[in-house]
Protein backbone atom coordinates (compact mmCIF):
# COMPACT_ATOMS: atom_id res chain seq x y z
CA UNK A 1 0.00 0.00 0.00
CA UNK A 2 2.96 2.25 -0.68
CA UNK A 3 2.12 5.90 -1.01
CA UNK A 4 -1.49 5.60 0.05
CA UNK A 5 -2.72 7.99 2.71
CA UNK A 6 -6.10 7.49 4.30
CA UNK A 7 -8.34 10.37 5.37
CA UNK A 8 -7.63 9.46 8.99
CA UNK A 9 -3.86 9.70 8.47
CA UNK A 10 -4.38 12.97 6.67
CA UNK A 11 -6.44 14.30 9.58
CA UNK A 12 -3.64 13.37 11.99
CA UNK A 13 -1.45 15.80 10.06
CA UNK A 14 -4.10 18.53 10.11
CA UNK A 15 -5.49 18.36 13.65
CA UNK A 16 -3.54 20.01 16.46
CA UNK A 17 -3.16 18.16 19.75
CA UNK A 18 -4.91 21.11 21.45
CA UNK A 19 -8.06 20.40 19.40
CA UNK A 20 -8.27 16.80 20.55
CA UNK A 21 -6.93 16.71 24.14
CA UNK A 22 -9.00 16.93 27.32
CA UNK A 23 -8.24 20.30 28.84
CA UNK A 24 -9.99 19.81 32.15
CA UNK A 25 -7.29 17.82 33.87
CA UNK A 26 -7.46 16.48 37.38
CA UNK A 27 -4.10 17.13 39.00
CA UNK A 28 -2.52 16.61 42.40
CA UNK A 29 0.45 18.33 44.01
CA UNK A 30 3.62 16.84 45.50
CA UNK A 31 2.22 17.13 49.02
CA UNK A 32 -0.62 14.68 48.38
CA UNK A 33 -0.54 11.05 49.49
CA UNK A 34 -1.15 7.87 47.55
CA UNK A 35 -4.52 7.70 49.37
CA UNK A 36 -5.42 10.96 47.56
CA UNK A 37 -4.34 9.35 44.31
CA UNK A 38 -6.59 6.36 44.95
CA UNK A 39 -9.60 8.57 45.69
CA UNK A 40 -8.99 10.90 42.77
CA UNK A 41 -8.76 7.97 40.37
CA UNK A 42 -11.86 6.31 41.75
CA UNK A 43 -14.00 9.47 41.77
CA UNK A 44 -13.01 10.61 38.33
CA UNK A 45 -12.59 7.15 36.78
CA UNK A 46 -9.17 8.02 35.40
CA UNK A 47 -6.04 5.94 35.20
CA UNK A 48 -3.32 8.59 35.36
CA UNK A 49 -2.82 11.85 37.23
CA UNK A 50 -0.29 14.59 36.44
CA UNK A 51 1.46 15.97 39.50
CA UNK A 52 2.03 19.73 39.21
CA UNK A 53 3.88 22.33 41.19
CA UNK A 54 1.30 24.41 43.08
CA UNK A 55 3.02 27.70 42.35
CA UNK A 56 3.93 27.71 38.67
CA UNK A 57 1.73 24.84 37.42
CA UNK A 58 4.75 23.11 35.95
CA UNK A 59 4.60 19.34 35.53
CA UNK A 60 6.70 17.40 38.01
CA UNK A 61 5.60 13.83 37.48
CA UNK A 62 2.81 11.37 36.67
CA UNK A 63 1.13 8.75 38.82
CA UNK A 64 -0.58 5.90 37.00
CA UNK A 65 -2.68 2.93 38.12
CA UNK A 66 0.44 0.78 37.84
CA UNK A 67 2.15 3.00 40.42
CA UNK A 68 -0.91 2.73 42.64
CA UNK A 69 -0.90 -1.08 42.38
CA UNK A 70 2.76 -1.17 43.42
CA UNK A 71 1.90 1.01 46.41
CA UNK A 72 -1.11 -1.14 47.35
CA UNK A 73 1.01 -4.27 47.16
CA UNK A 74 3.30 -2.64 49.71
CA UNK A 75 0.25 -1.62 51.81
CA UNK A 76 1.69 1.87 51.71
CA UNK A 77 -1.24 4.16 50.74
CA UNK A 78 -0.47 6.69 53.45
CA UNK A 79 2.91 7.55 51.98
CA UNK A 80 3.59 10.70 49.97
CA UNK A 81 2.93 10.21 46.28
CA UNK A 82 6.44 11.34 45.37
CA UNK A 83 7.67 7.90 46.46
CA UNK A 84 5.76 6.23 43.59
CA UNK A 85 5.36 8.87 40.88
CA UNK A 86 7.29 8.61 37.59
CA UNK A 87 9.50 11.58 36.87
CA UNK A 88 10.83 10.37 33.53
CA UNK A 89 8.15 12.14 31.58
CA UNK A 90 7.07 11.78 27.99
CA UNK A 91 5.11 14.88 27.01
CA UNK A 92 3.67 16.45 23.87
CA UNK A 93 3.14 20.08 22.92
CA UNK A 94 -0.38 21.43 22.48
CA UNK A 95 0.64 23.18 19.24
CA UNK A 96 2.01 20.00 17.62
CA UNK A 97 0.03 17.95 15.15
CA UNK A 98 -1.77 14.84 16.31
CA UNK A 99 0.62 12.68 14.32
CA UNK A 100 3.42 13.48 16.82
CA UNK A 101 1.30 12.06 19.64
CA UNK A 102 0.43 8.97 17.58
CA UNK A 103 4.13 8.29 17.05
CA UNK A 104 4.78 8.59 20.78
CA UNK A 105 1.88 6.30 21.67
CA UNK A 106 3.26 3.70 19.27
CA UNK A 107 6.86 4.10 20.44
CA UNK A 108 6.32 4.14 24.20
CA UNK A 109 3.20 2.03 24.64
CA UNK A 110 1.92 4.66 27.10
CA UNK A 111 -1.82 5.13 27.48
CA UNK A 112 -1.82 8.88 28.13
CA UNK A 113 0.43 11.82 27.43
CA UNK A 114 0.51 15.09 29.39
CA UNK A 115 0.20 18.11 27.07
CA UNK A 116 2.31 21.23 27.66
CA UNK A 117 1.67 24.75 26.33
CA UNK A 118 4.19 27.17 24.79
CA UNK A 119 5.49 28.07 28.26
CA UNK A 120 5.91 24.46 29.31
CA UNK A 121 2.95 24.52 31.73
CA UNK A 122 0.50 21.63 31.85
CA UNK A 123 -2.51 22.47 29.70
CA UNK A 124 -4.20 19.13 29.07
CA UNK A 125 -3.95 15.39 28.80
CA UNK A 126 -4.27 13.18 25.75
CA UNK A 127 -5.45 9.56 25.87
CA UNK A 128 -5.92 7.14 23.00
CA UNK A 129 -9.65 7.54 23.61
CA UNK A 130 -9.34 11.31 23.04
CA UNK A 131 -7.57 10.60 19.75
CA UNK A 132 -10.30 8.24 18.55
CA UNK A 133 -13.04 10.63 19.58
CA UNK A 134 -11.25 13.61 17.99
CA UNK A 135 -10.80 11.79 14.68
CA UNK A 136 -14.42 10.63 14.61
CA UNK A 137 -15.57 14.19 15.30
CA UNK A 138 -13.40 15.51 12.45
CA UNK A 139 -14.70 12.85 10.05
CA UNK A 140 -18.26 13.70 11.02
CA UNK A 141 -17.45 17.35 10.30
CA UNK A 142 -16.15 16.38 6.84
CA UNK A 143 -19.35 14.49 6.23
CA UNK A 144 -21.49 17.44 7.27
CA UNK A 145 -19.47 19.75 5.02
CA UNK A 146 -20.33 17.53 2.07
CA UNK A 147 -23.99 17.63 3.11
CA UNK A 148 -23.87 21.43 3.21
CA UNK A 149 -22.19 21.50 -0.21
CA UNK A 150 -24.92 19.27 -1.62
CA UNK A 151 -27.60 21.44 -0.04
CA UNK A 152 -26.11 24.68 -1.39
CA UNK A 153 -25.49 23.32 -4.89
CA UNK A 154 -28.89 21.66 -5.15
CA UNK A 155 -30.55 25.04 -4.68
CA UNK A 156 -28.33 26.86 -7.13
CA UNK A 157 -30.95 27.93 -9.65
CA UNK A 158 -33.77 28.40 -7.24
CA UNK A 159 -33.36 32.06 -6.37
CA UNK A 160 -31.78 33.35 -9.54
CA UNK A 161 -34.14 34.94 -12.04
CA UNK A 162 -33.33 35.40 -15.68
CA UNK A 163 -34.87 34.47 -18.99
CA UNK A 164 -32.51 31.55 -19.17
CA UNK A 165 -30.10 30.69 -16.36
CA UNK A 166 -27.25 28.26 -16.85
CA UNK A 167 -24.06 27.23 -15.16
CA UNK A 168 -20.99 26.62 -17.30
CA UNK A 169 -18.09 24.44 -16.21
CA UNK A 170 -14.89 24.66 -18.26
CA UNK A 171 -12.04 22.15 -18.35
CA UNK A 172 -8.81 22.23 -20.32
CA UNK A 173 -7.58 18.83 -21.48
CA UNK A 174 -3.92 18.33 -22.37
CA UNK A 175 -2.82 16.05 -25.20
CA UNK A 176 -1.36 12.74 -23.96
CA UNK A 177 -2.03 13.59 -20.30
CA UNK A 178 -3.00 10.05 -19.31
CA UNK A 179 -2.23 10.80 -15.66
CA UNK A 180 -5.28 13.06 -15.45
CA UNK A 181 -7.39 10.98 -17.81
CA UNK A 182 -10.94 10.95 -16.47
CA UNK A 183 -10.33 13.78 -13.98
CA UNK A 184 -12.65 16.25 -15.73
CA UNK A 185 -15.46 13.72 -16.19
CA UNK A 186 -15.18 12.62 -12.54
CA UNK A 187 -15.44 16.26 -11.42
CA UNK A 188 -18.43 16.84 -13.68
CA UNK A 189 -20.16 13.77 -12.33
CA UNK A 190 -19.53 14.91 -8.74
CA UNK A 191 -20.82 18.41 -9.52
CA UNK A 192 -24.04 16.98 -10.94
CA UNK A 193 -24.57 14.74 -7.92
CA UNK A 194 -24.07 17.73 -5.64
CA UNK A 195 -26.60 19.64 -7.67
CA UNK A 196 -29.15 16.96 -6.96
CA UNK A 197 -29.00 14.99 -10.21
CA UNK A 198 -30.00 11.36 -9.83
CA UNK A 199 -27.23 8.75 -9.96
CA UNK A 200 -28.34 7.36 -13.31
CA UNK A 201 -28.17 10.74 -15.06
CA UNK A 202 -24.84 11.64 -13.42
CA UNK A 203 -23.41 8.30 -14.54
CA UNK A 204 -24.61 8.78 -18.13
CA UNK A 205 -23.08 12.25 -18.36
CA UNK A 206 -19.91 10.95 -16.68
CA UNK A 207 -19.44 8.06 -19.11
CA UNK A 208 -20.16 10.14 -22.21
CA UNK A 209 -17.82 12.90 -21.06
CA UNK A 210 -15.12 10.37 -20.17
CA UNK A 211 -15.04 9.10 -23.75
CA UNK A 212 -14.86 12.66 -25.08
CA UNK A 213 -12.12 13.50 -22.61
CA UNK A 214 -10.03 10.45 -23.58
CA UNK A 215 -10.49 11.32 -27.27
CA UNK A 216 -9.00 14.77 -26.58
CA UNK A 217 -6.09 13.15 -24.74
CA UNK A 218 -5.43 10.47 -27.34
CA UNK A 219 -6.45 11.83 -30.72
CA UNK A 220 -5.67 15.58 -30.78
CA UNK A 221 -2.67 17.68 -31.68
CA UNK A 222 -2.91 20.20 -28.83
CA UNK A 223 -5.51 18.76 -26.52
CA UNK A 224 -8.78 20.64 -26.25
CA UNK A 225 -11.47 21.86 -23.95
CA UNK A 226 -14.67 20.59 -22.44
CA UNK A 227 -17.52 22.91 -21.53
CA UNK A 228 -20.53 21.70 -19.65
CA UNK A 229 -23.60 23.89 -19.63
CA UNK A 230 -26.03 22.95 -16.91
CA UNK A 231 -29.58 24.23 -17.14
CA UNK A 232 -32.69 23.20 -15.24
CA UNK A 233 -34.00 21.36 -18.30
CA UNK A 234 -30.85 19.97 -19.92
CA UNK A 235 -27.13 19.37 -19.67
CA UNK A 236 -25.01 20.08 -22.72
CA UNK A 237 -21.41 18.92 -23.01
CA UNK A 238 -19.19 20.45 -25.68
CA UNK A 239 -15.75 19.03 -26.52
CA UNK A 240 -13.57 21.06 -28.86
CA UNK A 241 -10.14 20.58 -30.34
CA UNK A 242 -8.13 22.24 -33.09
CA UNK A 243 -6.94 19.20 -34.94
CA UNK A 244 -6.09 17.01 -36.65
CA UNK A 245 -9.78 16.37 -37.39
CA UNK A 246 -11.56 13.21 -38.46
CA UNK A 247 -11.30 12.19 -42.14
CA UNK A 248 -14.56 10.25 -42.26
CA UNK A 249 -16.99 10.91 -39.43
CA UNK A 250 -19.37 8.13 -40.48
CA UNK A 251 -16.56 5.60 -40.50
CA UNK A 252 -15.33 6.85 -37.12
CA UNK A 253 -18.81 6.33 -35.70
CA UNK A 254 -18.76 2.63 -36.60
CA UNK A 255 -18.34 0.38 -33.56
CA UNK A 256 -14.85 -1.11 -33.48
CA UNK A 257 -13.28 1.42 -35.84
CA UNK A 258 -10.21 3.05 -34.35
CA UNK A 259 -7.10 4.89 -35.51
CA UNK A 260 -5.32 4.41 -32.19
CA UNK A 261 -1.68 3.34 -32.31
CA UNK A 262 -0.37 0.07 -30.91
CA UNK A 263 1.05 1.95 -27.92
CA UNK A 264 -2.37 3.39 -27.06
CA UNK A 265 -4.08 0.04 -27.54
CA UNK A 266 -1.74 -1.55 -25.02
CA UNK A 267 -3.17 0.84 -22.44
CA UNK A 268 -6.61 -0.52 -23.21
CA UNK A 269 -7.81 2.38 -25.32
CA UNK A 270 -8.63 2.33 -28.99
CA UNK A 271 -11.36 -0.29 -28.87
CA UNK A 272 -13.26 1.86 -31.34
CA UNK A 273 -16.17 2.09 -28.95
CA UNK A 274 -15.78 5.65 -27.71
CA UNK A 275 -18.16 7.43 -30.08
CA UNK A 276 -20.59 4.50 -29.95
CA UNK A 277 -20.60 4.86 -26.21
CA UNK A 278 -21.23 8.58 -26.42
CA UNK A 279 -24.21 8.13 -28.72
CA UNK A 280 -25.58 5.48 -26.37
CA UNK A 281 -25.29 7.72 -23.30
CA UNK A 282 -26.42 11.05 -24.71
CA UNK A 283 -29.96 11.91 -25.76
CA UNK A 284 -28.58 13.93 -28.65
CA UNK A 285 -25.15 13.79 -30.20
CA UNK A 286 -23.63 15.95 -32.87
CA UNK A 287 -20.15 15.42 -34.27
CA UNK A 288 -18.60 17.82 -36.78
CA UNK A 289 -15.06 17.61 -37.96
CA UNK A 290 -12.84 19.04 -40.63
CA UNK A 291 -9.42 17.67 -41.47
CA UNK A 292 -6.69 20.08 -40.45
CA UNK A 293 -9.13 22.26 -38.52
CA UNK A 294 -10.51 20.23 -35.67
CA UNK A 295 -13.50 18.53 -34.18
CA UNK A 296 -16.60 19.77 -32.35
CA UNK A 297 -18.61 17.27 -30.36
CA UNK A 298 -21.89 18.15 -28.70
CA UNK A 299 -23.76 15.90 -26.32
CA UNK A 300 -27.13 16.79 -24.87
CA UNK A 301 -28.76 15.15 -21.93
CA UNK A 302 -32.39 16.08 -21.54
CA UNK A 303 -33.87 16.19 -18.09
CA UNK A 304 -37.21 14.52 -17.86
CA UNK A 305 -39.69 13.58 -15.17
CA UNK A 306 -38.04 13.61 -11.83
CA UNK A 307 -34.56 14.54 -13.08
CA UNK A 308 -33.47 17.75 -11.42
CA UNK A 309 -30.29 19.75 -11.16
CA UNK A 310 -29.81 22.81 -9.03
CA UNK A 311 -33.41 23.20 -7.94
CA UNK A 312 -34.14 22.38 -4.35
CA UNK A 313 -37.88 22.73 -4.55
CA UNK A 314 -38.31 19.71 -6.80
CA UNK A 315 -36.46 17.40 -4.44
CA UNK A 316 -39.73 17.02 -2.54
CA UNK A 317 -41.44 15.32 -5.46
CA UNK A 318 -38.34 13.21 -5.91
CA UNK A 319 -38.60 11.91 -2.40
CA UNK A 320 -42.27 11.17 -2.82
CA UNK A 321 -41.74 9.25 -6.00
CA UNK A 322 -38.92 7.21 -4.50
CA UNK A 323 -41.33 6.35 -1.71
CA UNK A 324 -43.75 5.09 -4.33
CA UNK A 325 -41.04 2.94 -5.88
CA UNK A 326 -40.51 1.24 -2.54
CA UNK B 1 -22.11 -13.31 -2.41
CA UNK B 2 -19.94 -10.71 -0.75
CA UNK B 3 -16.61 -9.27 -1.78
CA UNK B 4 -15.22 -10.71 1.42
CA UNK B 5 -16.02 -14.28 0.25
CA UNK B 6 -14.56 -13.57 -3.19
CA UNK B 7 -11.30 -12.26 -1.73
CA UNK B 8 -10.96 -15.39 0.44
CA UNK B 9 -11.98 -17.90 -2.23
CA UNK B 10 -9.64 -16.51 -4.87
CA UNK B 11 -6.93 -15.61 -2.38
CA UNK B 12 -6.78 -12.04 -3.68
CA UNK B 13 -4.38 -9.39 -2.46
CA UNK B 14 -6.09 -6.16 -1.38
CA UNK B 15 -4.09 -3.27 -2.84
CA UNK B 16 -6.23 -0.41 -1.51
CA UNK B 17 -7.36 0.51 2.01
CA UNK B 18 -9.19 -2.19 3.92
CA UNK B 19 -12.93 -1.73 4.37
CA UNK B 20 -15.79 -3.93 5.46
CA UNK B 21 -15.84 -6.16 2.38
CA UNK B 22 -18.63 -8.28 3.85
CA UNK B 23 -20.94 -5.30 3.24
CA UNK B 24 -20.17 -5.17 -0.50
CA UNK B 25 -22.16 -7.53 -2.72
CA UNK B 26 -21.12 -7.39 -6.38
CA UNK B 27 -24.09 -7.88 -8.68
CA UNK B 28 -22.39 -8.90 -11.93
CA UNK B 29 -19.02 -9.60 -13.51
CA UNK B 30 -17.25 -8.24 -16.56
CA UNK B 31 -13.94 -9.09 -18.27
CA UNK B 32 -12.07 -6.90 -20.75
CA UNK B 33 -8.85 -4.98 -21.12
CA UNK B 34 -10.42 -2.44 -23.44
CA UNK B 35 -11.69 0.45 -21.35
CA UNK B 36 -14.43 1.56 -23.74
CA UNK B 37 -15.84 -1.95 -23.82
CA UNK B 38 -15.96 -1.87 -20.05
CA UNK B 39 -17.69 1.51 -20.21
CA UNK B 40 -20.25 0.00 -22.54
CA UNK B 41 -20.71 -3.41 -21.00
CA UNK B 42 -19.95 -3.42 -17.28
CA UNK B 43 -22.94 -2.98 -15.06
CA UNK B 44 -23.08 -0.75 -12.02
CA UNK B 45 -21.68 -2.57 -8.94
CA UNK B 46 -19.95 -5.21 -11.08
CA UNK B 47 -16.60 -6.83 -10.50
CA UNK B 48 -14.23 -6.06 -13.36
CA UNK B 49 -11.46 -8.50 -14.21
CA UNK B 50 -8.58 -7.00 -16.20
CA UNK B 51 -4.88 -7.10 -16.95
CA UNK B 52 -4.72 -3.30 -17.05
CA UNK B 53 -3.08 -1.70 -14.04
CA UNK B 54 -2.60 1.93 -15.09
CA UNK B 55 -4.45 4.77 -13.42
CA UNK B 56 -7.27 5.08 -15.94
CA UNK B 57 -8.84 1.93 -14.54
CA UNK B 58 -9.68 3.98 -11.45
CA UNK B 59 -11.50 6.62 -13.51
CA UNK B 60 -13.48 3.89 -15.28
CA UNK B 61 -14.31 2.07 -12.03
CA UNK B 62 -15.33 5.34 -10.42
CA UNK B 63 -17.56 6.50 -13.26
CA UNK B 64 -19.29 3.11 -13.43
CA UNK B 65 -19.37 2.73 -9.63
CA UNK B 66 -17.90 -0.75 -9.83
CA UNK B 67 -17.76 -2.92 -6.70
CA UNK B 68 -14.09 -3.83 -7.26
CA UNK B 69 -11.40 -4.33 -9.89
CA UNK B 70 -9.42 -7.58 -9.97
CA UNK B 71 -6.07 -7.06 -11.65
CA UNK B 72 -4.76 -10.36 -12.94
CA UNK B 73 -1.32 -11.91 -13.63
CA UNK B 74 0.21 -9.82 -10.87
CA UNK B 75 0.14 -6.61 -12.92
CA UNK B 76 1.05 -3.93 -10.41
CA UNK B 77 -0.60 -0.49 -10.33
CA UNK B 78 1.75 2.32 -9.29
CA UNK B 79 1.48 4.28 -6.05
CA UNK B 80 -0.37 7.17 -7.73
CA UNK B 81 -3.03 4.79 -9.03
CA UNK B 82 -3.53 3.23 -5.61
CA UNK B 83 -3.70 6.66 -3.97
CA UNK B 84 -6.31 7.79 -6.48
CA UNK B 85 -8.31 4.60 -5.94
CA UNK B 86 -8.32 5.22 -2.19
CA UNK B 87 -9.47 8.81 -2.72
CA UNK B 88 -12.34 7.62 -4.89
CA UNK B 89 -13.18 4.69 -2.63
CA UNK B 90 -12.42 2.12 -5.33
CA UNK B 91 -11.23 -1.33 -4.25
CA UNK B 92 -8.31 -2.76 -6.25
CA UNK B 93 -7.48 -6.44 -5.85
CA UNK B 94 -4.74 -8.47 -7.46
CA UNK B 95 -3.77 -12.07 -8.04
CA UNK B 96 -1.11 -14.04 -9.91
CA UNK B 97 -3.61 -16.11 -11.97
CA UNK B 98 -4.92 -15.00 -15.37
CA UNK B 99 -8.28 -13.46 -16.26
CA UNK B 100 -9.63 -16.79 -17.57
CA UNK B 101 -9.02 -18.52 -14.25
CA UNK B 102 -10.43 -15.67 -12.18
CA UNK B 103 -13.54 -15.40 -14.31
CA UNK B 104 -14.07 -19.17 -14.15
CA UNK B 105 -13.85 -19.05 -10.39
CA UNK B 106 -16.28 -16.13 -10.14
CA UNK B 107 -18.73 -17.93 -12.43
CA UNK B 108 -18.38 -21.01 -10.26
CA UNK B 109 -19.24 -18.94 -7.22
CA UNK B 110 -22.44 -17.87 -8.95
CA UNK B 111 -21.56 -14.46 -10.40
CA UNK B 112 -23.05 -13.83 -13.86
CA UNK B 113 -22.64 -11.30 -16.65
CA UNK B 114 -26.24 -10.15 -16.48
Amino acid sequence: MAGSITRVEELAYILKISEVMSSQVKTLNPHNTMQDVLECMRENRISGIPIVDQENQSLIGMVSTEDLIRCLANQDVQSNLQKYMSTRLVTVNSFDHLTEALKLFAKTGLGRLPVLDEKGALTGILTKGDVTYGLLRALQHDYQEEEVRIYRASHLFEDIESDRTSLILRYTIQHFDFTNGGAASSKIKRALLRMGANAQLARRVGIGTYEAEMNLIIHTTNGGSIHVEIEPHQIAVYAWDDGPGIADVQLAMQPGYSTATEEIRELGFGAGMGLTNISRCADEMDLRSELGKGTHLTMKFLLTGEDVVGEGYTSKTKKESSKNDA
Amino acid sequence: MTLDQIIKELNLKVLTDAKDFSQISPTHGYVSDMLSCVMTGAKHQSIWVTLQAHNNIVAVACLLELAAVIITENAQPDAVTIKKANEEGITLLSCPRNSFYVTGKLWGMGLRDQ
